[in-house]
């Protein structure tokens, strides 16, 4: 354990260079994955609903994002007068920059195969390929969703008039709701791998799995709950759909970036996607074992390179595929599910995998363990359900007749 | 490499003496608020900072917990907050006198 | 000049000017924007001295939801107006006072930091840590002598794990006081935020518009138009 290998001999010249060339390579990557990642979803939605999708643009309308990039360049860009202006110039950047920065604890590629240690040789340094690898690591993808909600909530705020301020409100309500969901999912997978660190858990996923043939995932080690939570409230956190209420064009006028024209919404429109692109990432790196696969012939870095790519695209397709087909949450249906479905799910499922971890530890038998403490959840499922009705009741009966509960 | 510890220290005082002048100062009950989470955000770097000089941890454990009651602290502040100014729009800390009882 | 004195500075600039924000600043949406930079700023400070997870709990738990819930609060509410300073019931006394006792606080921490300098810490540590140091050492010194007693971070046991493992031992009971506080805290706030009584009936009828004393009255205006 311990940090990137990097800086394990003191910091001189070559490994300032070679951080600032992982930076530009990260920046640049980023742009274009968000380029191709708004071509890639309009012409699968396009698929899906049986018609062809942008295809004027360069081969196939790859330049399209290129080419409605220019056009919003282009675009008067005007601040309504009400308008709080520097906060009305911040809050795109505050959405976008977080976007980047989730970025940097991923692992994308690395030695990982047949016992390695995940890094890569540059130059006669050896190094792992993801920016930064500090020592708590997941942590740092929370506290980059935590700050992605001031862009959100400033930005309606800012603009000034009652629509954009109330369904910032509301974006905003909805990405903390989440974040509670997602950090328990989080805890989960900590558990079962040790470590907060990014690059300790895709080594620990890169190990032999259960019956041998099965990958040590942590979709596997968690036993598939918390990547299902995971997954429902990173897409929550990120105002995708099903979830996008409050960006909708059909509801409240287009929300929190009512006011936004032409960079600017260019900005937060980027922020979005980029988002969806780390967020898979991070989905890749918790549950689905990051770049860690065989590697048969030639070197291992390309092959994590590979897996890695395959993995995040099932999450992409994912998402675009939610967006096709599913209707919207409405918004208290939204809240109903994260704070009374997910969040006690996610901390019953906690305490599950504890139970399971304690009793293995211990030398209990697991058979034994694991239904006992099954019966206690659903006793205390059972118990909050009733508490919750009767509250309920208690508060339909003290109105009047007649009245409506506010 | 200077020796950072009164350095550390003084940021740390200036921060709680800038937050009780605010608190002070300013009438708005939410801005008070905030001057005392910058009281106690100076606070926390003093812990921090002592239990680095002293090359103990307690110092970290200490200021885990003063956050999560600055948490809870936060949160029934601000439902008082609400509760009062939902009952006489556009309050002030002196305003908040209801409370005595 | 090595990175932490780099660090050090910028984030003490940033923290101070933070500070400044929040106490001049008109609108408290700003203030509460000072604030987070004067907490990020302080988290960054955090990590400069090796309290890695203070640092992401810092973030987490301060800047992405306190200051929000505190922004919902001024936006729902709309407190935004400026505070009338005739409405003081001292008056301009009241804040002078104030501002003569946060000077008089500051000279006082400046002067026990200063003429204390390194040697105001006094005792020994507390026996809570591992292997515990039966003798104080100095700051001065800033001895790492005994590698594992008390000691913030190795390279082999991350910050993260050491900490772990002092709350959910030696202040295993402070931990679950603190989570029933937090259990409190929340009901109250539930409690305290509950409007029971004040239910809108539902009105009989909808005042409809075609009664037809206003249409008339629409009329007769008209005709008075015309005819002018």
């Amino acid at each position: 354990m311990g940090g990137d290998p990097l800086f394990s001999n003191g910091v001189d010249l070559a490994v300032v260079l070679i951080v600032i060339v992982k930076v530009v390579v990260t920046f640049v990557f980023l742009l274009i994955a968000t380029m191709l990642m708004v071509w890639f979803e309009r012409k699968l939605i396009g698929d899906m609903q049986n018609r062809i999708g942008p295809n004027r643009a360069g081969p196939w309308g790859i330049m399209q994002t290129l080419a409605d990039g220019i056009k919003l360049f282009f675009k008067e860009h005007f601040m309504p007068e009400r308008a709080h202006s520097a906060v009305f110039v911040l809050a795109p950047f505050l959405s976008f920059v977080p976007a980047f920065l989730l970025f940097a604890i991923v692992p994308v590629t690395g030695n990982f195969a047949d016992g390695g240690n995940g890094t890569v040789e540059i130059f006669g340094y050896t190094t792992y390929v993801q920016l930064a690898d500090p020592p708590i690591g997941i942590l740092f993808a929370l506290a980059m969703s935590s700050v992605a909600v001031y862009g959100v909530m400033l930005a309606g705020w800012s603009s000034g008039s009652k629509y954009p301020l109330l369904g910032s409100v509301r974006a905003s309500a909805q990405m903390c709701s989440y974040e509670a969901a997602m950090g328990l999912a989080v805890v989960g997978v900590v558990l079962v791998t040790g470590t907060l660190e990014t690059t300790q858990m895709v080594l620990v996923q890169a190990g032999p799995g259960p019956f041998g043939w099965v990958p040590n995932w942590g979709i596997i080690l968690t036993a598939v709950i918390p990547f299902v939570i995971f997954v429902i409230a990173g897409t929550a956190e990120l105002n995708r759909p099903p979830f996008d209420l409050v960006e909708a064009e059909q509801e409240l006028v287009g929300g929190f970036n009512t006011e936004y024209s032409s960079i600017r919404f260019a900005l937060f429109f980027l922020a979005e996607f980029m988002n969806t692109i780390t967020m898979s990432a991070i989905f890749v790196t918790l549950f689905l074992g990051g770049p860690a696969g065989p590697a048969p012939i030639g070197p291992a870095w390309v092959w994590g390179l590979v897996w890695f790519f395959l993995k995040l695209f099932v999450f992409l397709f994912m998402f675009v595929w939610f967006r096709a087909t599913l209707p919207r949450f409405r918004y208290d249906q939204l809240m109903h599910l994260g704070w009374r479905v997910l969040i006690p799910l996610a901390l019953g499922w906690l305490l599950l995998l504890a139970t399971g971890h304690i009793a293995s530890d211990q030398g209990w038998p697991l058979g034994i363990a694991i239904p006992i403490a099954l019966v206690v959840m659903a006793a205390a499922s059972g118990l909050i359900r009733v508490a919750s009705r009767r509250a309920l009741e208690a508060r339909l009966a003290e109105l009047e007749p007649g009245g409506v509960v506010l | 490499m200077t020796n950072l510890d009164v350095p550390y220290l003084v940021l740390a005082g200036g921060l709680f003496a800038v937050g009780a002048f605010g608190l002070l100062y300013r009438r708005n009950p939410l801005v008070m608020l905030m001057c005392v989470e910058l009281m106690l955000n100076a606070v926390n770097l003093t812990f921090v900072t002592f239990g680095r000089m002293m090359n103990d941890l307690n110092g970290q454990v200490i200021v885990f917990f003063v956050l999560v009651v600055a948490a809870a602290e936060v949160v029934v502040g601000l439902a008082i907050i609400v509760a009062v100014i939902r009952r006489r729009p556009g309050a002030s800390a002196d305003d908040l006198k209801v409370l005595r009882g | 000049m090595s990175v932490q004195l780099v660090v050090f500075f910028i984030c003490a600039l940033i923290a101070l000017f933070g500070a400044g924000g929040v106490v001049w600043s008109r609108s408290p949406v700003h203030s509460a924007l000072s604030l987070v930079a004067t907490l990020f700023a302080i988290a960054v400070l955090f990590l400069n001295q090796n309290a890695q997870f203070l640092a992401a709990v810092q973030v987490i738990v301060y800047t992405g939801a306190i200051v929000i819930l505190i922004l919902f609060v001024i936006m729902l509410l709309g407190v935004d107006k400026l505070e009338n300073l005739a409405d003081e019931p001292l008056g301009i006394g009241f804040r002078v006072a104030g501002g003569v006792v946060a000077v008089a606080l500051l000279a006082v921490l400046l002067a026990v930091f200063f003429f204390g300098g390194r040697t105001i810490v006094t005792g020994k540590p507390a026996q809570a840590t591992f292997g515990g140091t039966s003798t104080y050492q100095p700051i001065s010194q800033q001895a790492v002598s005994n590698p594992q007693a008390g000691v913030i971070d190795t390279a082999d046991v991350p910050n993260i794990n050491l900490l772990g493992k002092q709350i959910f031992t030696q202040y295993i009971l402070a931990f679950e006081v603190t989570a029933a506080l937090l259990t409190i805290a929340v009901v109250g706030a539930v409690v305290m935020a509950h409007r029971s009584k004040q239910v809108q009936p539902i009105p009989d009828e909808p005042e409809s518009l075609d009664s037809g004393a206003d249409l008339a009255a629409i009329d007769a205006a008209g005709e008075e138009v015309r005819e002018a």
